[in-house]
């Protein structure tokens, strides 16, 4: 019989822990199936993060670490430095990258370091519990900000992407959603782009993913999807921020 | 190979290269820094790598991402900079890696100063990293030990796949003696087949990581790096005993003292007061061993450090009550004076006749 369709060689046989409803499982996905596709998993080396994306190492179907919080750029470069022809890929949430490890990865894209991060960002800190993150939406409300965030308390919500954008070393950083087919399509393009920046040995590559975190949100996985539209793509707009050479 | 006239950080850096080192993370801190230097220029020559890092957090981490990836690697700081890879010691520890780090180590506590001191007692043998872990600790007194241990260091990190720490303090680092770089006897290591460097589609992917969210699984994982450590204590406990021959006082140093103690006891011994020193050359695991062999004819046991009195708390669980345990420190960057300490041991004797 002809196979039309087969699980990717990039993910292992284990089963995802992820809240009904998450988009986690989606990216997981693609990056692992973007990475089968470029033909590099038997050389790939992936770093988790910890939060949601924590046991990553036990998804990826190549060679893993398990990261202190928010210091898997560093650890990354670690790798990079002494396997240069390896492709070495972060998985970040914005616990881990845009609060408590935002100097690792500012230094990581500054120094341009030729690693790949997939940085996943649900507004929310997801594995402890719903607390406010960096990237919360003004008036989104936390356990930590159960009022809605307020500017005057907690400041505006940080774009990562933009910020990443403005450093040279940076050589491809584009946004991206998961909430439709036709997102997840462009999103699948985008980190395929990522890798390759890698492969071509062009610079550091980010790819922020707008994601979904229905049980902290308290939406159903639907609604999630549909706040996501609303909500966070008019504060991330997607699009490309660097590409190489343009 | 013939002596050469170098400086501490110098000769620990070469030292290393020697070792087999080829990576190294570091940031700039006083009084450590001709190392990240040494290794900045000398590294690219023999296929190695430097990188600065961004601070000494991100450092450590490179350093696991490097040990993990097979390589041996180290980095460097001094006292304020090691409390801020504590963290990541406690990753590499229980991921299980090799590394080595040297802690050329200044005053504290805070910001404290940048003169030598021994305050990182506490930070070496202790660790301010979480959890039940263990790091060897190496203490040298001299430039040709500092080059012997470290040598050593990357094959015992090897051997027991464990984080070695160089304790060494301002003087160490910026003094200048001749060394040698002899060879050091090598171990025989298992292939590092846990290293991550690609499956290749030929093996299972390696994982590095120090996560068990079961209880009984963290707790059957730190019940065998605890019989590592006993390996280690079983193994690899160093120690120096000079002048104990019919010494009525055993002074307990290491590292920079223990060099103002040997001059203390030569001065002593002309006023036929005769001094006897133990110094430990490994601060993890402790020599508590040493102790067993202190003759009968000690009176009393004397701790001389470079701060208010850390390393008394080892010497009197090693003493366990058979001697009273006296301690003279000088703290902030202040070196004790051989005067000072024969002082203090006049004033021992005095009591203790």
């Amino acid at each position: 019989m002809e196979t039309i369709f087969r699980k990717t060689e990039g993910l292992t046989d284990a089963l995802f822990h992820y809240c009904p409803g998450c988009t986690h499982g989606i990216i997981h996905r693609i990056v692992a199936e973007t990475l089968e596709e470029l033909d590099v998993l038997g050389k790939a080396i992936g770093v988790a993060p910890v939060g949601c994306g924590v046991l990553a190492y036990e998804y990826f179907n190549c060679d893993m670490y398990q990261a202190a919080h928010g210091r898997a750029p560093a650890v990354a470069t670690g790798i990079k430095r002494v396997h240069p022809d390896n492709i070495v890929f972060t998985y970040q949430g914005d616990g881990d990258l845009a609060s408590i490890g935002t100097a690792e990865i500012v230094h990581a894209a500054h120094r341009g370091e030729k690693i790949t991060t997939i940085f996943v960002n649900n507004t929310i800190y997801g594995m402890t519990g719903g607390q406010m993150a960096p990237t919360t939406l003004i008036g989104q409300k936390a356990t930590t900000a159960p009022y809605g965030r307020e500017v005057a308390h907690a400041g505006y919500p940080l774009r990562i992407a933009e910020m990443l954008a403005t450093i040279q070393g940076a050589a491809f950083v584009e946004r991206v959603a998961v909430n439709t087919p036709a997102n997840i399509r462009k999103a699948k393009n985008a980190i395929r782009k990522a890798f390759e920046t890698q492969i071509k040995g062009e610079g550091f590559s980010i790819v922020e993913v707008l994601s979904t975190c229905s049980t902290n949100w308290g939406l159903t996985p639907i609604e999630a999807l549909k706040w996501l539209e609303e909500n966070m793509i008019p504060y991330y707009p997607l699009g490309n921020f660097r590409t190489p050479g343009r | 190979m013939a002596k050469i006239l170098m400086k501490g950080n110098e000769a620990i850096a070469a030292a290393a290269i020697k070792g087999g080192c080829r990576y190294f993370f570091g940031y700039p801190i006083t009084p450590q820094n001709e190392i990240p230097e040494y290794m900045a220029r000398e590294l690219q020559k023999v296929g190695g790598c430097f990188v600065q890092a961004e601070s000494e957090l991100a450092a450590i981490n490179m350093v696991y991402g490097a040990a993990g990836s097979g390589a041996r690697v180290m980095t460097s700081s001094s006292s304020p900079g090691i409390a801020l890879k504590q963290e990541g010691i406690s990753y590499i520890a229980g991921a299980e890696l090799p590394c080595v780090i040297v802690n050329i180590s200044r005053g504290g506590p805070g910001l404290g100063g940048i003169q030598p001191s021994q305050g990182d007692y506490f930070q070496n043998t202790r660790g301010g990293g979480h959890g039940d872990y263990r790091t060897l600790v190496y203490a040298p007194a001299t430039l040709q030990e500092s080059v012997d241990l470290v040598m050593e260091a990357f094959e015992v990190a090897d051997y027991y796949r464990n984080p070695v720490i160089i304790s060494g303090d301002g003087m160490i680092g910026q003094m200048m003696e001749p060394v040698e770089f002899k060879e050091i006897p090598k171990r025989e290591l298992p292939p590092k087949d846990w290293a991550t460097d690609g499956t290749k589609g030929k093996r299972k992917p390696n994982i590095i990581n120090s996560l068990y969210l079961d209880p009984e699984q963290l707790e059957k994982h730190n019940w065998r790096l605890k019989e590592k450590y006993d390996r280690m204590v079983q193994n690899e406990v160093r120690y120096e005993m000079y002048n104990l021959e019919q010494a009525e006082i055993v002074i307990v140093a290491y590292g920079t003292t223990s060099r103002v103690v040997k001059n203390v006891i030569s001065i002593l011994s002309k006023e036929g007061i005769r001094v006897g020193l133990l110094r430990p050359i490994t601060l993890w695991p402790y020599p508590e061993k040493a102790f067993d062999e202190i003759p009968e004819t000690i009176k009393a046991l004397l701790s001389v450090e470079m701060s208010t009195g850390q390393m008394i708390d080892d010497i009197k669980i090693a003493a366990n009550g058979r001697w009273p345990v006296y301690f003279y420190g000088r703290s902030g960057g202040m070196v004790p004076t051989p005067d000072a300490i024969i002082e203090k041991v006049k004033e021992i004797l005095r009591g203790q006749r």
